[in-house]
């Protein structure tokens, strides 16, 4: 028999490490990463970078409207993607529609994964009817396409930036709340969940302080590959005109509006927005498709 | 085997009930049904007389009793903008979806699995990355984005395809249908490819996944070891494995394209019932509006408790329960 030998344990910042260096080892990936941060940042800073604020009317001049990309407004600015119909610089009118995807995005996906995440671990931890029922709930659920559920969503509670997100929410926190159900079930079972109830820590403290952590990292993948969906969502339901107002306008509104002008020639305000978009939620799915092979060391590379 | 399907029946009509009391809700709840009928600035004694002549004095239960009872006898209210039973207008333009549906699955099986299959047996292959990435594209390339970038190319710039409109149908057994003029075909192309996107994506993804996953099994290992071509080997000893999560998604997909079937009748202007529930939504039409979510929520309990009945058929592990 073999002694026992304490190995020491990698702490936390030892295996994010190597999570991230086995990332890296992804030239596309990390291409997919960096990108994904400098749309953040161009959001982020949008009203800083833009060339002119888009929204701000007194700076629109009708008489510059739908030049082609590379064109000189009247007062001498440069539009490097062209104007849209009432003289406004596309590539401003798309870092501020970035800004608006992207910050519906962060807050379907955070609100989604909390309730998922919350359900879940409660399916878990509790088992039984508890577990029959939300389970239940979510297998009928996912079993209806998420635009649809949120066109018909949206359809009902009429459209605005909270019922998109609403919409978006309801569509998706199943997902998570299945994620986190089956990794949650497999560490419930584990020696330390024994050993804290053992020491009679309250349930509240094993669930979200011992099974939580170890559930985050499927966790984290779901919630990736959601953001982008929750981006697409938007976007669709936005072109669809039941999506974003017309005050808070998304990159899919722009591709709308361009879409009226599509069939004269005017190509570009649909094509520029919609370029972004798909490299967005393109780049959001690769990363990923790359933290699932990180970690789901099961799958061959 | 009976006793799944009546449980799924029951499960159904739960589902359907819950449905249509929160479609009540949203309708009868969050906005006015009174000034539907009667203009908002209308003398109280006209408001009180639409009030009573739709029964809206009486207690909400009553009321969503009385719509549960018309629902239940095909009467889900006539369109405010076409003037026809709300059922049957969308019976009416359900065809034109259908066709598309059948078009793209068509597309996304027909070529999706072979792709898959090589993807998957030959991964370093460059094909095989190519393929991957395709998939990558698909599922990642909102569909609207898609039918916008074929009507530049195929219709605008190279004038060869009509840019929307379903052209010329034919009728068969009482049904339009334009898979039998040459003018209908050529109008179903583009719509058909926009919408073939997604599930070729899907089906090459789980293909693939499928493949290289059963391509380590022992079985699949000792056949290459025994020099079987590659060719057999894949037809005798992956396929049939991975056919049954196939079976799945397709049902699934079904649905999935219905869906999808909205914005790829907006873009391409397709007669259909996505493009009839958009306009429905656009200008209130709520009886369409009603009709629709309720018809697509019996429709997807059914086509799920089918796929179960047809994943239970094809593979004997699969218990219904």
């Amino acid at each position: 028999m073999s002694a026992v030998v304490a190995t020491p344990r990698p702490g936390a910042a030892a295996v994010l490490a190597a999570a991230l260096r086995q990332f890296n080892a992804s030239r596309l990936a990390l291409a997919a990463a960096c990108l994904i941060v400098r749309a953040a940042l161009l959001a982020l800073f949008a009203p800083l970078i833009a060339p002119q604020n888009p929204y701000d009317l007194a700076q629109l001049n009708i008489l510059d409207g739908r030049l082609p990309p590379l064109s000189r407004a009247s007062d001498g600015m440069l539009f490097l993607l062209g104007s849209d119909d009432q003289g406004r610089d596309l590539l401003s009118a798309m870092l501020y529609g970035l800004r608006i995807c992207l910050l519906v995005a962060l807050l379907c996906t955070v609100l989604g994964a909390a309730i998922g995440t919350v359900a879940g671990l409660l399916a878990a931890y509790h088992g039984g009817k508890v577990d029959a029922v939300l389970m239940r709930i979510v297998d009928i659920q996912l079993s209806f396409p998420a635009v649809l559920v949120a066109l018909l969503l949206v359809a009902l509670l009429g459209n605005g930036i909270d019922k998109v997100i609403l919409a978006v929410v309801v569509v998706q926190w199943a997902v998570y709340a299945r994620t986190v159900r089956a990794s949650a079930l497999v560490e419930r079972e584990k020696e330390y969940v024994e050993a804290a109830r053992c020491l009679r820590y309250p349930t509240a403290r094993i669930v979200f302080g011992h099974i939580l952590p170890n559930c985050l990292a499927p966790l984290s993948v779901v919630a990736t590959v959601k953001m982008a969906g929750a981006i697409s969502i938007e976007a669709t339901l936005s072109f669809l005109g039941v999506g974003l107002p017309i005050t808070e306008p998304s990159l899919g509104l722009l591709i709308a509006n361009g879409y009226q002008f599509m069939l004269s020639g005017k190509y570009w305000l649909s094509v520029f927005p919609g370029l972004c978009l798909i490299v967005v939620i393109g780049a959001i799915n690769i990363v990923g498709d790359r933290l699932r092979e990180v970690f789901n060391p099961r799958e061959e590379r | 085997m009976l006793q799944a399907l009546l449980r799924r029946a029951l499960e159904g009509a739960v589902v359907v009930v819950l449905t249509s009391l929160l479609v009540f809700a949203g309708i009868y709840l969050l906005g006015n049904p009174v000034h539907v009928f009667a203009s908002p600035d209308a003398p109280p004694e006209v408001v009180q007389q639409v009030v009573l002549s739709l029964g809206l004095d009486r207690p909400w239960h009553e009321q969503y009793l009385r719509f549960a009872s018309r629902a239940l006898h095909g009467d889900l209210g006539v369109s405010y903008v076409h003037g026809q039973p709300s059922l049957a207008l969308i019976f009416s333009r359900l065809p034109a979806t259908l066709e598309l549906v059948v078009f793209a699955m068509a597309i996304a099986i027909a070529v999706g699995v072979p792709l898959g299959l090589v993807a998957g047996y030959w991964p370093r292959h460059w094909g095989a990355q190519a393929i991957s990435s395709f998939s990558v594209l698909g599922i990642s390339v909102p569909a609207f984005w898609i039918g916008l970038m074929l009507i530049i190319v195929f219709a605008l710039e190279w004038r060869l395809l009509p840019t929307g409109g379903r052209g010329e149908t034919a009728h068969v057994l009482g049904i339009e249908t334009s898979l039998l003029t040459l003018d209908g075909l050529r109008h179903l192309v583009l719509p058909g490819l926009t919408l073939a996107t997604l599930p070729l994506a899907v089906v090459i993804r789980l293909i693939r996944a499928g493949v290289r996953e059963q391509r380590q099994m022992d079985h699949v290992r000792f056949a290459r070891a025994l020099g079987i071509a590659p060719w057999t080997i894949v037809r005798r000893y992956i396929l049939r494995n991975v056919m049954v999560p196939l079976v799945t998604v397709m049902g699934l997909l079904f649905g999935t394209l219905v869906a999808f079937a909205v914005v790829t009748e907006t873009v391409f202007a397709w007669p259909g019932s996505g493009k009839l529930i958009i306009d429905s939504i656009r200008s209130a039409d709520r009886p369409v509006v009603i009709a629709y979510i309720l018809f697509v929520v019996v429709m997807f309990m059914v086509i799920n408790a089918l796929v179960d009945v047809i994943t239970a058929w094809v593979d004997p592990r699969v218990r219904l329960q």
